[in-house]
């Protein structure tokens, strides 16, 4: 029932089948019908993409969307705006909701909600330990058949390695990858932001780059003896990275993510802001070497995906002293803008890196048919404009939380259109229903 | 800035204060403490002006010294401490202030446990804030009267080298002092166990040192940290008896420094630990000194943020 549309005009770019080029893309019917150029319109309803781009739907897989249990954050109608808004046609959702998703009902009932209330496609991870307390190991297959497409402790990393030598082995019979947050919390300690000199400065307790090395250098280990696919989550240490260019040259099967925030900020914006606690965040934005670090392996490949591990928090949690409040950083509706403005702009990366580090490689490692643009897939499509000017405005975010610490930023470049299935979600930054 | 006051709102550190504002503030410390020594000690300078002393953490020497300093200056005092107040019903940091405020408080004197929480407290109010200690990161005013100690003595700070021994990690007593001796002019040296120093703290512009009796050489002024004893109990050394071998302020290691050595301690004392009492209480030690001058810095502070030039 959904109409015919020729996206016309636009800068294709199609990681998934090498294409960077002019084009334009024909959808019927829900799924992609052609791509080339000068398609003829044939009664379609056109859509003028000039000076634009036009890319595969683009897919955030790491999320937290909130609901069950924390509704007054975000549930899956706002947070599925919020990601509409934002250009992403796919959200990958975390499980540590409360109760956490550790259960195949929990998972169909995500499904459930997302079908009842969401705008864009939600692909839910499930616990890899029940409740997420690091103890026993969840049903990996039923949740696989439920609909979850990875297990995560995400927030509560697994700390026995015993555990999760198992976990990984078990889940990879299914099909599933784990996604570990590499967090040694006893080297992280009680640590409030990256340890540092700008931790020295504040009075901060900081927590070591070295602390999430030393789970990834665990994980790198684990997938060595298994074989098994373990993802690390937002990457923040410069040696991290290092670890993981190894594992990779070394043909394990080791991918890895990193975060908008992680990619623009660093340590010294805690002192910039004075103690703002939207700066806060875990893993903590780290230093210039590490910042710089996560860029250059995102350009190489080292860094497989952008995800935002959009966080939302209410003021309640925001609003109190540095120490008491809650990590997180809100991410699905600034992440296009900041990542234009503050990698590809100053030649960071190039539009066609950047589209597949937020499209084709976050589906392709989750097994997921999305994120291309081949004739017969279904039609999500994200449609960028490259040199729109804007400021950050929480306020007008779709998102319930309006936690970042990017308000008031100028940013050039923004999701102009969101198309999912075919249907157009979002136009000019305003979502439809 | 007029030349009797800061023109600033708040008090939250040392870091960032100019040079004149500090020389301000100890200048005008030096007239108020003659107010200290009189017989009727009261001036009418803050008359109809109200202080709040807002203490999250245990204290006596700083919170009675900002009270004696506000009522020498005739000003209206009020003390909240965590165990009279709705802090214990759960009451966040910001709804307790803003109620403070809107009875109409002209300066809030806080000490909170967690570094910030004096700025996030001068960003939601209109009244002067003054930190009297915010967890790790500073107690400005402590610094202040550490220096202020050291100059009536020494008659400068500019080129003084000034060793500070303990444990520098969690002190936000050496913080301030090393902000504000930096501005100064001062050389700056921190000495105590590796594991107790931060992280990069070179990059502060601070010499370091984990043998004490080296650091003494150099040093005009020793600046004693109290060992925070529970601290023992995260490993982060080994016992107190070894901490007193190798850094504690002991008369052996007196007598091997320069013999006018000047010798500060921001108190409460562990005797025995950090200090011994035969240094503690001998001639070279000015530690009741600090505590007196103390009262005098805070008037100044009051007297400089509510009250000067009118």
């Amino acid at each position: 029932m959904s109409e015919r549309l020729l996206i016309r005009g636009g800068t294709v770019i199609d990681p998934a089948h090498g294409y960077h080029g002019p084009g334009d893309v024909l959808v019927d019917n829900g799924v992609i019908a052609a791509v080339g150029v000068n398609l003829d319109a044939d009664g379609a309803k056109v859509i003028d993409a000039g000076g634009f781009i036009v890319a595969p739907g683009f897919v955030d897989m790491h999320v937290h969307l909130r609901e069950p249990g924390e509704e007054y954050k975000e549930d899956i109608a706002s947070g599925t705006r919020a990601a509409a808004a934002g250009g992403f046609t796919s959200v990958v959702c975390m499980a540590n909701t409360r109760p956490p998703i550790d259960t195949e009902g929990l998972v169909r009932f995500v499904l459930e909600r997302v079908r009842q209330t969401g705008v864009v496609n939600v692909f839910p991870v499930a616990a890899i330990t029940r409740g997420l307390e690091g103890k026993e190991l969840t049903e990996a297959g039923s949740l696989r058949a439920a609909g979850a497409v990875a297990l995560s402790d995400d927030g509560h990393p697994v700390a026995d390695a015993e555990l999760m030598r198992a976990a990984v082995q078990y889940a990879a019979m299914f099909g599933l990858p784990v996604i570990d947050h590499c967090q040694d919390s006893s080297l992280s300690a009680d640590g409030v932001m990256h340890q540092g000199y700008w931790s020295t400065v504040l009075g901060l307790r900081g927590q070591p780059g070295e602390a999430e090395a030393l789970q990834v250098a665990r994980d790198v280990m684990l997938a060595r003896m298994t074989g098994a696919h373990i993802h690390i989550a937002h990457v923040s240490s410069r040696h991290s990275v290092e670890l993981i260019r190894r594992a990779k040259e070394e043909g394990l099967n080791i991918t890895a993510e990193v975060t908008p925030h992680h990619l623009v900020l660093t340590d010294a914006i805690v002192n910039d802001m004075g103690y703002d606690t939207n700066t806060k965040t875990n893993p903590p934005v780290r230093e210039e070497a590490d910042r710089r670090a996560l860029r250059e392996a995102l350009r190489d490949g080292v860094i497989d995906a952008v995800a935002t591990d959009h966080a939302p928090h209410q003021q309640d949690d925001k609003l109190v002293e540095y120490e008491y409040a809650a990590p997180g950083i809100v991410g699905l509706e600034t992440a296009i803008g900041l990542l234009s403005t503050e990698l590809v702009e100053p030649g960071w990366l190039d539009w066609g890196r950047l589209v597949a580090a937020m499209s084709w490689a976050p589906a392709r490692l989750l097994g997921l048919r999305r994120g291309t643009l081949g004739v017969g897939e279904m039609a999500d499509i994200t449609i960028i404009d490259p040199a729109y000017r804007w400021v950050v405005d929480p306020q007008r975010f779709y998102s319930k939380s309006r936690n970042t610490p990017f308000a008031g930023r100028s940013l050039v470049g923004r999701a102009h259109m969101t198309i999912v299935a075919g249907h157009v979600v979002m136009q000019e930054g305003k979502v439809l229903e | 800035m007029s030349e009797h006051t800061l023109a600033r709102k708040d008090i939250l550190g040392l870091r960032g204060m100019s040079r004149e504002e500090i020389t301000l503030i100890l200048d005008t410390a030096a007239s108020m403490l003659e107010i200290v020594d009189r017989d009727i000690k009261k001036v009418p300078t803050l008359r109809g002006k109200s202080v709040l002393t807002l203490f999250y953490e245990p204290s006596t020497r700083t919170r009675s010294s900002f009270e004696l300093a506000a009522k020498y200056l005739s000003a209206d005092t009020l003390s909240i401490s965590t165990q009279t107040s709705s802090v214990q019903k759960g009451e966040t940091l910001l709804d307790t202030a803003r109620n403070i405020e809107v009875m109409g408080v002209d300066t809030v004197v806080i000490r909170h446990s967690a570094s910030g929480a004096s700025h996030f407290l001068a960003r939601h109010l209109k009244a002067h804030v003054i930190n009297a200690g915010d967890g790790m990161n500073e107690h400005p005013t402590q610094g202040l009267l550490d220096m202020f100690t050291i100059r009536t003595h020494l008659g400068r700070l500019e080129g003084l080298r000034v060793l500070i021994v303990g444990d520098i990690l969690h002190s936000r007593v050496a913080r301030s002092n090393i902000w504000g001796l930096l501005t100064m002019g001062a050389r700056v040296a921190v000495a105590g166990p590796a594991t107790l120093l931060p992280p990069r703290v070179a990059e502060l512009g601070v010499d370091v040192y984990t043998d004490l009796d080296l650091a003494l050489r150099h040093a005009d002024v020793v600046n004693v940290l109290r060992l925070q004893l529970e601290r023992q109990k995260k490993g982060l050394f080994a016992s107190a008896r070894e901490y007193n071998e190798f850094w504690g302020l002991t008369p052996e290691r007196l007598r091997a420094s320069q013999p006018d050595l000047l010798v500060l301690h921001p108190g409460p004392m562990n005797r025995g630990v950090e200090i011994t009492s035969e240094v503690a209480d001998g001639p070279q030690a000015v530690i009741l000194e600090q505590v007196k001058n103390g009262v005098a810095v805070r008037m100044a502070i009051l007297y400089l943020l509510m009250g000067g030039g009118e």
